[in-house]
């Protein structure tokens, strides 16, 4: 397939053939993990600047990963060790990355709309790693290859998204992207943690936890981030994890096999109960082993397509 | 007769060619077009101006500007703010407090107006509007007696509303007793986690932290009950939102002396625009209160047309360059509008989506009423404030074309129409 995009802002881009090219392509490199040496030369000499500007350890490690096992040289800017704690613009930032004439950036940012901003000042790839509460294309993508490799299809499968939807933009992406491949999405989480006219979504909306995990063919579980409750959305930890942590009493109203899929870092005991997150059919571990060939794929994509 | 020291000849006034003579900074008379002037006395000496059939109109009021001096003068200052207005239209314009310091004393309000005469001493007016409370941090009233006294001709905590309403009410209370209107920027500081965005369907694709028009509508109704209880005036700025339509409108049916603005940008855009491709996270449409939905923009239309909305100011509110140019939730808010006011909603009038009326209601008649400000309405004894316009001359909205140092708005490469070409302010040529 001819890839046409420059950048990689969300899965709302992405057209759902273009969806099946990255899982083949990323199947492709999930070959090439089995065997001892996991490193091609295919994108030899070319450069991904990894531009962390919000702290992160997996995805960053995983792109780090991706980009090494295509031979490309990687390069790190974190937030602590970049201009931006110096007080220079995202633009200033941008301008002097472009300078350095890298063949991809990915752009982590807390900010909404932060890749976009980049993608528009830069001549070369920006893949997005997460922008704000906007959206995590990457991560999406991730998932519903894992997904697609144990069932073989997404398609007409149901799949529960479970917690802080609101300030989510693993939740975004997925929402838009399991949509787009056929699967139907339910959403639970208290009305605090609900992004407002969340009901425009495509998605079925629950706060019964119990109803909405019922006959469900997957549950991805959000982290919930501690502060909620400082920001006056929850009342405690206690009261959250016994109303929307996923525990084993939920699973069985599910549909036998059901799936538990966790982005991490987890908060064991407060939104999964800790058993869950290692059993059988847990695919968290699946998902870090897929992020690692998603990006490969991505990264290859992106850094040779036509026009360049 | 008086001595007629001007004259525009073959001007269109409504449809009709006019001339109109003026004589000491005020209108005598506006009479049908002659093919040739009569030489009497009392025309001899004037200087004539030929209007070649441009639009004549009267010069408008904007009650709600941010001119930045003195404190951030690399936005803008009095003299390019007064170069925008001078060129937008604007006779009268009346600046918020906001500046540094803020316009909590009177010689800031003394510096301020000198500036102006200085800067535009045959005009575009300037009449600044004092702070409620000191520093805006409405904890303590401002001496409102000496900002008054200084030329405040109304009081406003501006973008930081008053918090207690206990002291939001003693300052509508003080504030009369100088015969000064309050006028409150309506949000509620507790709700909402965002500004610029509005909090709906458009700002959770996005994943911005927004503001729900009922922070708006919660300060209007506060308002509105305290200016009937106490038996006061005030002016509601920048009105974005169908609920505030309605709650007005429902207060004026019960009498209650409340006066509201919008502004043009919630005329003709809507919160969809930061969510279209090429517009995606604009920056320079990030504005409080933000740009709502199109439901909110027919109530606003309604609201116009049948007065509920008195008048349009822009909130003209110019920013640098390098500002604007950041991530979306680092940007200030604000738009700048004093250029693209007037071609904005002629284009409205042209449409036939404003009446004639209701555009000369709403930027000369319903602002000078409101603030007790000079208005031409064409009548003998007026002010001789006016301007010529080509209502037809295209121009690209662009950093070249805006006359106000602030270049932050989402016009930027649109094609409006209808163009300044001259401007008198009592009989006086200013550009």
């Amino acid at each position: 397939m001819k890839w046409l995009h420059k950048d990689l802002l969300d899965v709302s881009q992405l057209s759902r053939a273009e969806v099946m090219a990255i899982f083949e392509t990323a199947g492709r490199f999930q070959e090439l993990q089995q065997r001892p040496v996991k490193k091609v030369p295919t994108l030899k000499g070319r450069s991904v600047i990894l531009f962390f500007a919000e702290p992160s350890t997996r995805t960053k490690t995983s792109f780090d990963v991706a980009g090494k096992r295509l031979s490309a040289d990687t390069f790190s800017l974190a937030k602590s060790s970049s201009s931006l704690t110096k007080g220079e613009t995202l633009k200033d930032t941008a301008l002097t990355l472009q300078a350095m004439a890298p063949d991809a950036i990915v752009l982590r940012h807390w900010c909404s709309g932060a890749a976009r901003f980049l993608a528009r000042r830069v001549e070369c790839s920006v893949i997005n790693a997460g922008d704000g509460r906007h959206a995590h294309p990457t991560q999406a993508l991730l998932d519903s290859f894992t997904l697609h490799q144990e069932w073989g299809e997404v398609a007409g499968k149901t799949i529960l998204i479970l917690g802080d939807i609101a300030h989510s933009r693993v939740a975004r992406s997925n929402v838009i992207l399991l949509n787009k491949l056929g699967a139907t999405v339910r959403l639970c989480a208290p009305r605090t943690l609900l992004p407002p006219q969340v009901r425009s979504w495509p998605a079925t909306v629950y706060s019964d936890l119990c109803e909405a995990v019922r006959g469900v063919d997957a549950v991805m579980c959000l982290r919930l981030q501690l502060e909620r409750q400082q920001d006056g959305l929850l009342p405690d930890l206690r009261e959250y994890a016994r109303t929307y942590g996923l525990g084993p009493r939920h699973v069985e109203l599910a549909k036998s096999e059901v799936k538990i899929l966790h982005p991490g870092p987890m908060n064991r005991g407060v939104e999964i109960n800790s058993e869950l997150a290692d059993c059988a059919d847990s695919l968290i571990l699946d998902q870090v082993a897929s992020g690692v060939v998603v990006r490969m794929a991505l990264l290859f994509l992106y850094m040779t397509r036509k026009g360049e | 007769m008086a001595r007629i020291d001007l004259i525009v000849r073959r001007a269109k006034l409504d449809g009709r060619d006019v001339d109109v003579f003026v004589s000491r900074g005020k209108i005598v008379e506006v009479a049908p077009s002659a093919k040739t002037l009569e030489p009497r006395d009392a025309v001899a000496e004037a200087t004539v101006e030929e209007a070649f059939g441009l639009t004549l109109m009267p010069s408008m009021t904007d009650a709600h500007v941010h001119l930045r001096e003195p404190g951030f003068e690399y936005k803008e200052d009095i003299e390019s703010g007064l170069r925008a207005a001078a060129w937008g239209g604007f006779s009268n314009i009346m600046c918020m407090a906001n500046t540094r310091p803020v316009n909590d004393d009177g010689s800031v309000t003394e510096l301020m107006l000198d500036k102006a005469r200085r800067a535009w001493p045959k005009g575009p007016r300037l009449f600044p509007i004092g702070a409620l409370t000191k520093g805006l941090k409405g904890e303590e009233l401002a001496p409102m007696a000496e900002l008054a006294r200084a030329g405040c001709v109304a009081f406003s905590n501006d973008g930081v509303p008053v918090r207690s309403t206990e002291l939001f009410r003693r300052a509508m209370e003080y504030a009369a007793n100088w015969d000064r209107v309050v006028i409150d920027h309506c949000e509620d500081p507790y709700l909402g986690v965002g500004a610029g965005v509005n909090e709906g369907a458009v700002s959770s694709r996005l994943g911005l932290p927004a503001q729900p028009d009922v922070a708006e509508a919660l300060q209007v109704g506060r308002d509105i009950l305290l200016a009937e209880y106490l038996d006061l005036p005030i002016h509601l700025a920048h009105i974005s939102c169908r609920k505030s339509v309605d709650l007005i409108r429902f207060a004026k049916g019960r009498g209650v002396r409340v006066t509201a603005e919008t502004a043009p940008h919630y005329l003709i855009l809507t919160e969809e625009y930061l969510e279209a491709e090429a517009t995606e996270y604009d920056t320079n449409a990030k504005v409080n209160p933000p740009l709502r939905t199109p439901d909110d923009q027919q109530a606003l239309f309604d609201g116009l047309a049948d007065g509920t909305i008195d008048i349009l100011a822009t909130d003209h509110a110019p920013h640098a360059a390098h500002e604007k140019e950041t991530e979306f939730d680092v940007a200030p808010c604000g738009i700048t509008g004093l250029d693209t006011a007037l071609s904005v909603t002629w284009a409205l009038v042209a449409d036939g989506r404003l009446s004639r009326e209701t555009f000369l209601r709403a930027w000369t008649t319903g602002p000078c009423a409101i603030f007790g400000l000079p208005v031409n309405t064409f009548t003998p004894g007026d002010p001789a404030d006016f301007f010529l316009f080509d209502p037809d001359e295209a121009w690209t909205v662009g950093p070249d074309t805006l006359r106000s140092k602030g270049k932050n708005t989402p016009l930027t490469g649109s094609v409006l129409r209808g163009r300044v070409k001259t401007h008198f302010i009592q009989g006086k040529k200013i550009v």
